[in-house]
């Protein structure tokens, strides 16, 4: 077993140590000229207005809920999908009610508007 | 065998060596030479001949970019939460070159009398008599390629830009609509192969004629999922974290120089990856006629066949338009989540009468 996550390991550190050479080497052969506009957040040439750290959408946070709610679904599909030939007619009728009873929650969750985005 | 190391022989370490060396310098080059594909290919279906300055044909404008960015001005906005900016092209890169690892790209072949299955994560015992990989492939190569959005998020909020913040959080709220419809689209593959080691799903399409590929059993599937792995990875017509004409670059608006080069070969390396794990899933992997009788052959077909996708990821690009932000939502939670739930039903169903 471990004869296989070794190389991923390996792999780990060429990529970091590619990623940390690239960031260092470029920032110390490249020119620095800083000033003050230059390092001002860039607004299509105006001068900034306010900052970024706003309250933003809420639409945001409902997609990542309902993201999390889904996703976990998919995790109990996952091991259900490889066993699925071994379950037979029990884990079929066993999977269909809980996917009926998730898609019951969609429709509602459609009804109320959450996956509109005007 | 001479030395051991964890009870492995010493020969396992030199392969797994040279697998991680080449195979990350091979990607890395395709990841290169990408950018200037995608350029030419773009430029000659808009009737124009792209880039065609440096060397033959511009051959050399991928290095000539890359000498470029090395050389450019670095610069940290001064409200960007400096360690978090810093942090970010790392988090983005790292996945994407580190999610290739279980892709198997061609069958077993011999060195000096020792066994070595081509593919990164993996490993033949003598004694069993086969190649042990990683059985649960496909859950790693989610996982790593939801560690991106971190990536991309922590760009956005970092750079304390307004352009950037947006590009940041329709990236993420993109990203992970599409995850779940892509996540569901490939459950009814497993429902038929009944395991999640990419090598024995390989190993399941290995007919010569082709017609054990699950792209025939599962088209639907396939093409969810190639289209939820373009949203994923940002390709048009889903690249609305970079739409240019409202966001100026989206996330990465606030960085240059070498860390905005970061950003643009982790997008062509999640192309790379993308391309490799629909061809490993729905297009055989690496199996193509004599593949197995000729064991170098294998890595030439899994090539093609990528290079293939990774052509219509192009030829896409150049002729969709971009899709409206409440035309993507729709398209991700409405289409093709139901879809993708529907699919798995039916294949249970179907299935069960088959068997």
């Amino acid at each position: 077993m471990l004869g296989a996550y070794l190389p991923i390991l390996l792999l780990v550190i060429v990529a970091v140590l590619f990623g940390l050479v690239s960031i260092v080497l470029s920032s110390l052969i490249g020119q620095k000229k800083p000033s003050p506009v230059k390092l001002a957040p860039y607004e299509s040439g105006c001068t900034p207005v306010g900052t970024a750290r706003e309250r933003f959408s809420i639409k945001f946070y409902l997609i990542a809920m309902l993201f999390i709610l889904f996703d976990i679904e998919a995790v109990f599909l996952y091991p259900w999908a490889i066993l699925y030939k071994k379950l037979g007619v029990f884990g079929l009728v066993e999977m269909g009610t809980f996917i009926v009873i998730l898609f019951v929650g969609y429709i509602y969750v459609w009804k109320k508007g959450a996956l509109e985005w005007e | 065998m001479g030395i051991e190391i964890l009870g492995l022989p010493m020969m396992y370490y030199i392969a797994m060596v040279a697998k991680v060396l080449v195979a990350f310098v091979f990607v890395l080059l395709t990841v290169a030479y990408a950018t200037y594909a995608e350029r030419k290919i773009i430029g000659h279906m808009q009737v124009r001949l792209g880039p065609m300055r440096t060397g033959w044909h511009g051959l050399l404008q991928p290095i000539a970019d890359g000498v470029k960015l090395f050389f450019k001005e670095e610069i940290i906005p001064s409200q960007a939460s400096t360690f978090a900016y810093l942090l970010a092209p790392l988090v983005a890169l790292i996945p994407a070159f580190i999610t290739f690892a279980v892709i198997p790209f061609g069958g077993v072949i011999e060195v000096a009398g020792y066994k070595i299955p081509l593919q990164i994560a993996s490993y033949f015992d003598t004694a069993a008599g086969r190649v042990f990989d990683i059985n649960v492939g496909v859950l790693y190569i989610l996982a790593m390629s939801s560690l991106g959005v971190y990536g991309i998020v922590l760009a956005g909020w970092a750079s304390n830009s307004k352009y950037s913040l947006l590009g940041g959080l329709r990236a993420s709220a993109q990203m992970i609509s599409y995850e779940l419809s892509a996540g569901l689209a490939i459950v009814s593959v497993f429902m038929l192969s009944g395991t999640l080691s990419l090598n024995e799903i390989v190993a399941q399409q290995s007919a010569y004629n082709g017609f054990n590929w699950f792209a025939f059993k599962q088209p639907l599937a396939a093409i969810m999922f190639f289209i939820c792995s373009l949203a994923e990875i940002n390709r048009t017509p889903f690249d609305l974290p970079e739409a240019e004409t409202e966001l100026v670059s989206g996330f990465c608006t606030e960085y240059s120089s070498m860390k905005y080069a970061m950003f643009f070969m982790a997008e062509y390396a999640n192309m790379v990856t993308v391309c490799a794990l629909t061809t490993t899933l729905f297009l055989g992997g690496w199996n193509g006629p004599m593949a197995i009788a000729i064991p170098l052959l294998g890595p030439v077909y899994f090539v093609a066949k990528v290079y293939f996708l990774m052509f219509v990821c192009m030829w896409i690009r150049a002729t969709l338009p971009r899709y409206r932000y409440d035309q993507l939502m729709h398209l991700g939670w409405k289409v093709l989540l139901p879809l993708s739930l529907l699919n798995i039903v039916a294949t249970g169903i179907i299935g069960y009468f088959i068997n």
